[in-house]
Order: structure tokens, then sequence, then C-alpha cells
């Protein structure tokens, strides 16, 4: 039983590790054949990775701790979410402890120790992409605690793993108004804690328009690998995520091996699936002008709202 | 229980001897002496709090003290919670105290009158939860803002703002003190007895108006001093104003006496209050959660963003204690109990890394002069170990794990998001806003701290005052290191105070069981399915971080780091004045939030003299003014002087009126006794 369970906790993390480039070469793949180009294949981001690094470790003059250790929290912080979070089986060792907040927490976490990294270089690219991020980290908290509000109403409770096998034993709470609203404000929010459009763009390097990239413009070799990583990652856990609490099927409820490799194939189809529809849709989109997405954002916090209230109303006779 | 008597006894004691020494002694002798009295007297505080907490209970009368009514001293587990805090607060920032007045720079602070009250403060501290009658309570509570105000204004000789800033306190706490006087008298006489116990008994027997009226009162002066909107204006005035181990003592003890204020009368004296008065005050909660935590985003003052931050922070104090008392006040005390619980824990939480931030924004003012973030940076290489302790207690402040501050915002979450349980429109409407401005002040604080963080201590020098930067000294350093200490335990084990909390809830009536229990490694919630292992997620982020840097030591070619100069996108290694300054990462929040900031420019261009066109000289500048203060005490002070300007009408100098306003006085006073009785 306890094997099956840490076996699920290893394979979710390896899996997100693994698999987190290959989304990201996926994506791309998808973006460059709908845009009529031959794209540089699925497998690109890991040789970049690798490529990179090799490379020597440098550290500008100037900065401090805080620059040298973002890159490795960024990874450590979405690494543990990805232990947390029930990807793939909702009976492990960590699944008492695997708490929606405390997931948001985490990742934000990670956001807050780039930021500070971004600051320490003491450029104004830093400072201003900095500065970027945590106005719109700042502004997706509200959406992102009342889709988690909206969605523990139903079970009672915060913790993931309740949440997502309510959800399987359930199903019809997925497609209640509530549910769906709460579905679409996250997703928005996953949008913009991930940096895509129409947010920020990923392949953007106009300064002006910069967010993320602007923060880690000063990182190189092997700390720009573990930042990709890292953002790639949080990318896949995201998208995972996603899928576990609005797609709960395949995932794996007793602790029996078949079960898990069921549950693994099926994360990977459903966060392909996912990021290939994202890429999709980011083909026909334009990135916002950075203060149109506060409107955005304050869209995807009414749709939260009416999803708890529509949970009130409508379930709670 | 005689160990919290002696330790009573002690501090009392040690209060007095550090009063003496601070004003008879020489100035160095004097500032040692004081700081060690105060220290000990915060021991003492800690001592008798923690014996209380644990479930100890004290009383005592002492009838000779105080003419006709004497005073009377309670200890139970809520006022215990309150004297360890304030007792914890006040040993590790007397200590801090030692090295800060040592300097020579710190003038008005290491003066006899200064030094003589500041153990003074620290008792009044200590001793205001204990307090068991009208009068004691309302003689602490006025010791508290009179040696406080003394305190605050230590540097007036320096700076005309501390003068202003003087003012404001008084006036607004003696305000307060109006308030709390009427409401507790008004108690008091409705109850028939002033003692807590007599009140406790006569609460039941009153009328609803009565009560309603003794909750708004006694509510408003304490919100007050708790620094929430609108009533807020003195705190971000005297707080930074104040020197820095009193800011700290105010920010981190004193403001947290409202929220107890709030609790004993109204959950314990009162026996609850109506609905619409938890909601009154749940929502001065949310406000001034909100509205705190971005004027702190705005803030280039250092001192005054950590003021603000207070106000934020008390805020969500209060969220808890309303949302507690709106679900006591439905009959579902397992929520109320949940909900108080949260808020008692951020009130500890929130003291000790307020209390840090304040002393190691202490430091950087001591070491630099400078308050203003613009002018900072650079600090990290030049005072490492302040810089370090600002970086822990500013992980507690922003409320991610593994800070302590995410804990008790965690709670308050679950507390909230379990209320739904209890029926009604209001908790319907209510919840689901508590909890997004818990959510929205949260994300906003990560952005004011990583600004405080990122502007104030990293990147390069903006100024030859923060390039000449040096670290403090030792006694500062160990205060400093007590208060970490003091965070990572809270952070890391906050199940031990779980037994603590627990008794301090059923003290206000709500849950006789236990609301938490933990064994130290793990905060569970007894009555809902949801736990929390503070030490176990710390454990699995160092475990992450050392398999990341493992990953990136086994792959590398070429073990050692290269030194090389900033890239900045081919345009070198730019100077200081390039860098992003605490105004400039604050612009975008401030263009999303300019409706209700209302930002005030100016540009003035001067042209040369021999053309329109040829421009001598442009002056910008930018003010973010508190909103509230601008809109609401402005008006009012400017109508206040305006009838006082009118009223010197009335006195003229001319005998004859002055006989005849006597005059028409008598008539009047006779006329009514003769038409009324």
């Amino acid at each position: 039983m306890k094997a099956i369970g840490t076996a699920a906790v290893t394979a979710q993390v390896v899996l997100v590790v693994a698999g987190a480039p290959l989304l990201a070469g996926t994506m791309r793949q998808v973006r460059a054949r709908m845009e009529g180009r031959a794209g540089p294949g699925v497998v690109q981001p890991w040789r970049d990775l690798r490529k990179l690094l090799r490379k020597e470790a440098i550290t500008p003059i100037g900065t401090g701790p805080a620059f040298r250790v973002a890159p490795l929290l960024l990874v450590a912080t979405t690494a543990v979410v990805a232990a947390l979070v029930p990807l793939a089986s909702t009976v492990t060792p960590v699944s008492g402890s695997a708490d929606l907040i405390l997931v948001v927490a985490l990742l934000a976490l990670g956001t807050v120790a780039l930021a500070l990294a971004g600051l320490d270089t003491g450029t104004a690219f830093g400072g201003m992409g900095a500065s970027r991020e945590m106005t719109v980290a700042a502004l997706v908290e509200p959406t992102i605690l009342l889709a988690v509000f909206a969605l523990s109403i139903p079970t009672g409770s915060t913790n993931l793993s309740a949440i997502v096998s309510g959800g399987i034993h359930d199903p019809v709470r997925l497609a209640s108004p509530a549910g769906l609203l709460a579905t679409a404000a996250l997703a928005v929010a996953v949008l913009a804690e991930t940096g895509r459009l129409p947010v920020d763009n990923p392949s953007t390097h106009l300064e002006l328009t910069m967010v993320h990239e602007a923060m880690v413009l000063e990182y190189a070799g092997p700390d720009l690998a573990l930042v990709e990583l890292g953002a790639q990652m949080r990318l896949a856990v995201l998208l995972g995520l996603l899928a576990s609490l609005s797609a709960p099927w395949g995932i794996a409820t007793t602790a029996s091996p078949a079960a898990l490799a069921l549950a693994l194939v099926l994360l990977t189809a459903k966060v392909a699936l996912l990021g290939s529809a994202l890429a999709a849709a980011e083909v026909f989109w334009a990135k916002l002008r950075l203060f149109r997405v506060p409107e955005l954002l304050a869209g995807s916090f009414l749709l939260a709202l009416l999803a708890v209230t529509a949970s009130y109303f409508l379930t709670g006779e | 229980m005689k160990g919290a008597e002696t330790a009573a006894v002690l501090a009392v004691g040690l209060a007095g001897a550090g009063a003496l020494s601070g004003a008879l002694l020489p100035r160095r002798a004097r500032v040692i002496a004081v700081g060690l009295c105060t220290a000990g007297l915060g021991g003492a505080g800690l001592t008798a709090g923690l014996m209380a907490s644990g479930g100890g209970r004290w009383s005592a009368h002492l009838p000779g003290l105080l003419p006709m009514a004497g005073v009377y001293l309670a200890v139970d587990a809520l006022s215990g919670l309150f004297m360890a805090v304030a007792g914890a607060v006040v040993l590790a920032v007397a200590v801090y105290g030692i090295g800060y007045a040592g300097g020579d720079h710190a003038r008005g602070v290491a003066s006899r009158g200064v030094q003589a009250a500041l153990p003074l403060f620290a008792l009044t501290l200590v001793l205001v939860p204990a307090a068991a009658s009208v009068s004691t309570f309302l003689l602490l509570w006025e010791a508290m803002a009179l040696t406080s105000l003394l305190l605050v204004l230590a540097d007036q000789r320096d700076r005309a703002s501390v003068r202003e800033a003087g003012v404001w306190y008084a006036v607004m706490t003696h305000l307060g003190l109006v308030l709390l006087l009427a409401g507790m008298a008004l108690f008091a006489a409705c109850a028939g007895g002033e003692t807590f116990t007599a009140l406790r008994a006569g609460a039941s027997g009153m009328s609803p108006a009565a009560r309603g009226t003794v909750f708004v009162l006694v509510a408003a002066a304490f919100a007050s001093k708790a620094g929430m909107v609108p009533l807020h204006p003195w705190l971000p005035r005297a707080h930074p104003e104040a020197p820095s181990n009193v800011s700290a003592l105010m920010s981190a003890a004193m403001v947290n006496l409202g929220a107890y204020g709030i609790v004993r009368v109204a959950f314990d004296l009162l026996g609850g209050a109506p609905r619409w008065g938890w909601l009154l005050v749940l929502a001065a909660g949310a406000l001034s959660a909100v509205y705190g935590i971005l004027q702190a985003a705005m803030a280039s003052d250092l001192k005054r963003l950590l003021a603000y931050s207070t106000s934020e922070n008390l805020g969500l104090v209060l969220i808890g204690v309303g949302a507690a008392g709106l679900f006591a006040s439905s009959g579902y005390p397992v929520p109320a109990a949940l909900a108080l619980a949260a808020a008692l824990l951020h009130v500890a939480n929130h003291a000790v890394f307020k209390a840090l931030l304040f002393c190691a924004a202490g430091s950087v003012v001591r070491a630099t002069g400078l308050r203003d973030l613009d002018r900072m940076g650079g600090l990290r290489a030049r005072m490492p170990a302040t810089a370090g302790f600002f970086t822990v207690a500013a992980l507690g402040a922003i409320a991610l794990p593994p800070g302590n501050g995410f804990l008790s915002e965690w709670l308050l979450l679950q507390s909230l998001i379990n209320g739904l349980t209890v029926p009604g429109i209001s908790t319907a409407i209510v919840l689901p806003l508590a909890v997004a401005v818990i959510a929205l002040s949260a994300g906003l604080a990560a952005a004011v701290f990583v600004k405080a963080l990122g502007v104030g201590f990293f990147a390069r020098p903006r100024s030859a005052e923060a390039a000449a930067a040096t670290e403090s000294p030792p006694g500062m350093l160990i205060g400093m290191g007590l208060l970490a200490v003091g965070c990572t335990g809270l952070a890391l084990v906050p199940g031990m105070l779980g037994d603590g909390l627990s008794r301090a809830v059923a003290v206000a009536g709500l849950g006789s069981g236990p609301t938490l229990s933990g064994d130290g490694f793990e905060l569970r919630l007894d009555r809902l399915a949801a736990s929390m292992s503070p030490l176990w997620v710390a454990a699995a982020l160092t475990a992450g971080l050392l398999a990341a840097a493992a990953l990136i030591r086994i792959t590398a070619r070429r073990g050692r780091r290269a030194n090389v100069k900033l890239w900045d996108c081919g345009g070198g290694a730019p100077t200081a004045r390039m860098s992003y300054t605490a105004t400039s990462f604050a612009e975008p929040l401030q263009r999303v939030f300019d409706d209700v900031l209302a930002p005030e420019q100016d540009v003035n261009v001067t042209p040369l003299r021999e053309s329109a066109y040829l421009v001598e000289r442009v002056r910008f500048q930018s003010r973010i003014p508190d909103r509230i203060e601008h809109r609401v005490y402005r008006p009012v002070l400017a109508a206040v002087t305006g009838l006082g300007q009118s009223a010197r009408r009335l006195a003229t100098g001319s005998v004859h009126l002055y006989l005849g306003y006597g005059f028409f006085g008598l008539v009047a006073v006779l006329l009514a006794l003769a038409v009324g009785w």
C-alpha cells in the first residue's frame, strides 16, 4: 500500500520533471505547424537544457545570494507541488497535506524568489520585470483563492485529494454551474501564473513587453537551465492540476499498480491535450497591454465570485 | 498560582527600578540599566503569560493602591496569551534597545525622560491584559497612551514632523479614550458594578439598545488603537517618527491590545454582540487590510511602509474576530472558535515578525540615516546580518510557506471557508468577499515586501549614505536574533501553541473542547478534516533545493562560478541611478488602483527669460496622500478651526458681556429646573 503511494509520488515528480520540457516542445511544435513552419521538434527544449547545463556557471558582479538561490527555489517549489497535487493518485503518503491553499502559496513563493532575483541584479530590466510580475501575481491571488473556495464547498475541505476523489465519485458536481465557473476562473489564473498569452508572451524579447523574461535576463548557463525548467514545470503542474480538477477520470483512487500506470498514461494525454489546445489558441491571441491585464483578471475574479455564490445558492438549500 | 504572582511583582519592581535608573544614572549606565530592567520585565511578563496560557489562573485585589476602587488584576488564558506576546516582544526589543540607544547619534532616545518612560510603557503593555476592573483597565490604558506619547516625542528636537505626529497621536488616542470611558462607564452603570466579574454577571440583564451602544463605543475605541481605517491616521505618523525600538513595541505589542479589548469586552464580558456589530467589525477589518496594504505598496518610506502593514495585519485579525462573532451569534461555535483561534495566532505571528521588521529598519536608519527606500540599496553586502533578519521577518509577513504568517492566514481562510456552513444570506455574501480581501492583501503584501527587501537591501547602493553603511553593534543583533528565533519557532512548530489558543478561545466563551491541537510537527483542526505540517513542508522544500543544487553540480563541466560584468542587454553595468527604485516598482500598482489612491502630480516648467520655448528647469512632484485623511479629517479639522475662530467673537474682553453670560446662564438653568422638574 505505502510502497505504491510512494511510487505514485515519485512517478508524479519524475513525470513532471522529465515531461515538462517535452510539453513545452509539443506546444512550440503545434504552434509552429499552425503558423506554417516546420518547427524544431518536440525534444528541442531538452537539447537546450542539456546545452545550458554544460555551460559555465556565471555570477554577475553585484548580485548576491538571492540571485543564486532563486532558480533552485523555483524548481524546488514546483517539484514539491508536483509531489503534493494528486496528478496520478489520490492515495499517497502526502495526500493528507495536499492542501490547495498550500499549493497556491508554494507557487507564489517561486514567483517571489524570482522577483527578488530580478531586483537583485540592479538593472532596470530586472526591476521592471519584478514590478510587473508582482503586480500581476497580487491581482491573480483573489481569483485563485475564490476558485479554491468554490471548489472546496461541495467537499467541505480544501484538501486536494478529497476534492479530486469527490469529483470522481460524483461527476455531476464537475458539470454544475459552480464547477464550470470555478474551472474557467482558474484557467485564466493559470494563464497569468504561467506567463502565457494573453498576459505575457513567453517568446518575446522586446524590452517593453517583457514580464517574466525581463526578470531572468541576467541568468546564463546552468542557472538559466533551472529557470527554464522551473517555468516549464510550473506550466505542466498547473495544467495537470487543472486537468485533475476539471476532468479527474482515470486518477487512481486505490493503491494498485495497474490503476497507477493507467493514471500516468491518462495524465500525460490530458496535459498534452490541454497544452496543445492552449498553443493552438495562442496562435489566434494577441498579448494584452499590461494595463489591460487587470481587466482580464477582474473578469476572472467575477467568475470565481459567481462560482462561490452559485454553489451556495444552488446547493445550499 | 504562586509563580504568576511572583512574576507580576517582579515585573512591577523591575519597571520601577528601570524608571529610576533611567531618570538618575549617567548616560552609558542608564541605557544598559534600563535595557536590562526592561528585558527582565519582559521575561517576567512572558513567564506569567505562559503560565496563564498553560491553564493557571490568578487574581488579586489591592484595595490600597487606588483610592475608592482599588486595583483588580486577574489573569486567565486569554490575557495570558497577550501578556506572553507582549512580554516576549519587550524582552527582545529591550535587548535591542541597549545597542540602539548606546550609539553617539541616539541623543533623543538615550535622554533621561525617554529612558525613564520606556520601562513604564513596557510594564503597561504587559499589565493591560491583566486588568480586571473598569477603573484599573482605564488607568493602565491611559498610562500606556501617555508613556508611549512621551516615547514618540523622543526626537522632537530634531524633526518638526515628530511634533506633528505627536499631536495627531495625542489627540486621536484621547478621543479613543473618551469613547472607551463612555462605553465602559455605561456598561458599568447598566451592569451595576465595575469589576469584570460584576460586568459578566450583569451583562445578561442589559437591554439590547444598551448592549449595542456599549459595543459600538468600545469597539470604536479599540479599533482606533488597532489602527483600523478610518481611525488610523495617527498610526502611519506616530510609528515611523518614534525611535525604532519604540516603533517595534508600539506596532508589535500596543496595537494588539486593541484586538484584545474587543475580544475581552465583546465576547467575555458582554457575552456576545449583535450580528450587525460583528459585520461592522468584519467590514472595518477588511477595509483596513486592503487600504493598509495598498498604502504600504505606495510608501517609499521604509518605516511608514511597515506602519501601514501593521494596519493591514490588525485588519486581518479583526476579520477573524468579526467572523468569529458572526458565527457565534448564529449559534455555530465550532467555526467561531476556529476563526478566533486564527485571529489570536495571527496576533502572535504579527507581533514577532513586525517587531523584527521594525528593529531591522531601525538598524538601517541607524547605519544610514535614511528611511527613504529610493536612496537605499546594496545593504545586503554591508549589513548582512540585518538583511538576513529582515528576510526572515519579511517571509513571515508575506504569508507564504515556510514563513510564520502563512499558518495564521491559512487558518483564517480555513475558518472562513468552513464558515459557509452557517446559514444566512449575509454569510453567503460576506465570506467570499472576506476571502477575496485576504487573498488580495496577501498578494499585495508579497509585492510590498519584495519591494522593501529587493529595493532596500539588494542591488547596489543609490546614495553615499547607503554605500557607507556598517553593521549594527552586537546588542542590536542579539535582540533581532531572539526575534528571528521566535519567527522560526512559530513558523515550524506552531502546534505548541495549540493548547494555549484553545484555552484562550474557551475563555472567550466559544467551544470548550480543543479547537486546535498539534504535536509540534503538525497543526490539526480537530473538528474539521484539515491539517498542516509546516515542518514537513520546510523539509520538502530543503530537499528540493538540495536536489536542484546537486543536479547543477553533477552536470556542470566546470566547478567554479565565474564573476563577470552585468550583461543588461549589452548595456554593461548600469549606474545606480538607472536601477529601479521603490517608487518605480510601485508604479504599475499605482496605475491599477488609480481611482482608490488618487495620486497627485505636479509638473512645473520654468522657461528661460529670453524665450518661452527654451526650458530652464522642469520640476516633477508626485505624492500619494492618505486619501481618507484628506477627505475625512481635513474638512473636520477645518470646520473645528473655523468654529474656534468664530467662537472668539463670544469673548471680546468686555466684562459686561461676561457678567451677562453668567446671568443668562443662571436664569436658563433655573428655568430648566423649574419647568423640567
